[in-house]
């Protein structure tokens, strides 16, 4: 039996701090989270290079010499914790005995700074979900799914302390509808489609994660929401339309919670502080010191609530400091020094304050990330039963929260930003109350990119 | 002629069901084909690109102008075809090997069919042979590879060498795009061309093409 969210962890906007979290996580060698401090979470990837049988040695050395880094550099640091993320390539998620093999190389390096100078640490590790290879993909079942399942299960016997995914159910329809305006479709995408799989995939993973007793993240909505997010830096997309998927894209990455779930959530999902308001649970971020993966208008506010702090990914190729990830993880490790300094001496809402002010007047997508907007959105979610109408209350309201911001002259929207969002809210209130007769509509409409056994439909 | 500009008018407003009524209106009124094609449709299409370009339209607007262009198509192709013309060039495309991120690739797809021309799509993770083999079967003068992922840009050459390998070189012009693929990487691996957008690519095609 699921769990049922019906209240929020946190009821005020001053509940959701960064370093804080209602139900703090203890993890891997001895690190709590949310328990009054943030930590960095250091991501990398490979330079340009094939990732073959032929370059697997290559590959290996390449975490070799990062996992090396990191004990060197966590110590020069005085890194007061550390959480590393493996996130895996397709190939090594393919191949799960060469995603097993990096994590077993990077625990290692984790448990000798540990036995060496008691660095507090744990390792996140996120398979590649392989499972849209083919179109329209087949979720539950197939070789692509048992081979994540494998993925999952080697990694986790390989030393790796949280797991986590950024999952695709419900993506061929999303990608379409996104593209299109389409909100009935968005929503029928985030709110019925997406649910459906995450609940699959998240048993299954809180499973693997209660035999080998470790950690379920959570997941993030990065193929939805942050794809909104960068066509609209490119100007491809409204920016309000952007903020609604974000608020709309909470639920589905909620149900990870449902399932078993307790985080910290993946980075990448930007909908974290609305997950925290929800569930309690600690929330990995990432904004302005992950900008070497990806820009974004919510460097600051995305730091407000995190009880991690990422720099997303970067590639491993020499900068004149050093290292990429070394110098990343140095900027994290001073975000979080700015951090743990204000938690210490009291000063965390002023500092909170500036983080929050300095990004929400500017961007409708980091106005509804705000603290009080994250509470407004949760609320929303919580007092709904099903997560069609949990979807439907969560894009509504954060229409509602840029309509009332662009109102009282706080947020600064231009005039075709305004007429998408009118469009958008008019659209919202004509959605059907009933999740079946939306999804006989999207049938007919997208039932070409899906296929119905992938969902239980 | 009045209709025309209204007919472009029309397809700016991405208003499908108006452009699919006044088509069969000027057809059954014995404006020929090419004449709407080249009069209403393509200078529609042209002011919604110019206007993508500046910022002024969003994409959903754009697409639905590209769909009410489509919807027009649908009624001129049989005539079209009937006097011998086809579409302005076939673009095959595909994101190579061992990557899975196909939205940009999409989008450029969608772009240069709203732009006139056939796209026939490999889909993801698409191994060198299977654009050797799609290059032999259709003849497309446009290969379009993407990549996402800085350990599977490198297939991008892998794909090339192989097209090279298999004699087809010659007969096809391929651009490259995805996130970390640049100008100087396109020159690296040989390729004819490259483009940091959706926008750009349809730009680069035409260029290419001589359009």
């Amino acid at each position: 039996m699921n769990r049922i969210f019906s209240t929020l962890s946190a009821t005020h906007a001053s509940d959701l701090m960064f370093g804080k979290a209602p139900v703090p996580v203890r993890c891997g060698f001895g690190l709590e989270l949310g328990g009054g401090k943030v930590f960095p979470e250091i991501n990398f990837t490979l330079p340009t290079m094939l990732l073959d049988e032929e370059s697997w040695q290559s590959v290996v050395a390449q975490y070799e010499e990062t996992g090396e880094m990191i004990e060197r550099a966590a110590k020069r640091l005085h890194l007061p914790g550390l959480m590393v993320e493996f996130e895996l390539l397709p190939p090594m998620t393919e191949r799960p005995e060469w995603g097993a093999e990096i994590t077993a190389l990077l625990h290692k390096h984790l448990q000798q700074a540990n036995e060496n100078y008691g660095l507090r640490s744990a390792l996140r590790v996120t398979p590649t979900d392989i499972r849209d290879v083919n179109r329209p993909p087949k979720l539950r079942t197939g070789e692509e799914w048992e081979t994540l399942r494998q993925s999952f299960l080697q990694c986790a016997g390989a030393g790796a302390d949280v797991l986590s995914i950024e999952s695709v159910g419900g993506k061929e329809v999303n990608d379409e509808a996104m593209l299109y305006g389409d909100v009935a479709g968005v929503i029928f995408a985030l709110g019925v489609l997406a649910p459906r799989d995450m609940e699959f995939l998240w048993n299954e993973i809180v499973s693997i994660c209660s035999t080998h007793n470790l950690i379920p993240g959570g997941d993030s909505a990065c193929g939805f929401a942050n794809t909104a997010m960068q066509l609209a830096s490119q100007g491809m997309l409204p920016e309000v339309f952007a903020s609604v998927i974000r608020a709309a894209s909470a639920v589905r990455s909620l149900v990870a919670y449902e399932c078993g779930a307790y985080g910290p959530s993946k980075d990448c999902a930007y909908e974290g502080p609305i997950i925290k308001a929800i569930t309690g649970a600690p929330i990995a971020m990432e904004g302005k010191s992950a900008s070497c993966a990806h820009f974004s208008p919510v460097g600051n506010v995305a730091a407000a609530m995190c009880d991690l702090w990422s720099n997303e990914s970067v590639q491993n190729i020499r900068l004149l400091s050093g290292s990429a990830p070394e110098a990343y993880l140095e900027l994290l490790a001073y975000d979080c020094r700015l951090f743990n300094m204000a938690l210490e001496k009291g000063t965390e809402q002023a500092y909170q304050n500036l983080l929050v002010e300095s990004d929400i007047h500017i961007s409708p997508q980091a106005f509804v990330l705000s603290p009080s907007s994250a509470i407004r959105i949760a609320s929303a979610i919580v007092k709904e039963r099903t997560h069609y109408r949990q979807t439907v209350a969560a894009a509504r309201e954060a229409a509602a929260i840029i309509n009332e911001a662009a109102a009282n002259a706080v947020l600064v929207l231009s005039t075709k930003e305004r007429s998408w969002l009118d469009r958008i809210g008019k659209e919202l209130a004509s959605l059907p109350d009933e999740e079946n007769t939306l999804t006989d509509l999207m049938k007919r409409k997208y039932g070409h990119l899906f296929l119905y056994e992938s969902y239980g439909l | 002629m009045e209709e025309l500009k209204r007919l472009a008018e029309f397809l700016e407003n991405g208003y499908a069901d108006r452009v699919a009524q006044l088509t069969q209106e000027l057809l059954d009124n014995n404006v020929g084909p090419q004449i709407i094609l080249n009069e209403g449709l393509i200078p529609g299409m042209a002011v919604v690109g110019e206007k993508m370009r500046k910022g002024e339209m969003f994409l959903p607007e754009v697409l639905q102008s590209a769909a009410a262009m489509y919807e027009s198509l649908k009624i001129l192709k049989p005539q079209l075809v009937e006097q011998g013309l086809k579409p302005i060039g076939k673009v095959l495309m595909g994101t190579v090997k061992g990557d899975m991120h196909d939205i940009g690739k999409n989008l450029v797809g969608i772009l240069l069919q709203g732009a006139g021309f056939e796209i026939i799509d490999l889909g993801v993770n698409v191994p060198p042979q299977k654009f050797v083999e799609a290059l032999g079967t259709h003849h497309p003068p446009i290969l379009g590879i993407s990549a996402m992922l800085t350990t599977t840009m490198l297939n991008m050459k892998t794909t090339i060498d192989a097209i090279a390998n298999a004699g087809l070189r010659e007969g096809v012009k391929i651009i490259v795009g995805g996130a970390p693929v640049s100008q100087k990487f396109a020159d690296d691996i040989g390729a004819d061309g490259y483009a940091r957008d959706a926008v750009r690519a349809v730009d680069k095609v035409k260029e290419l093409l001589a359009l």
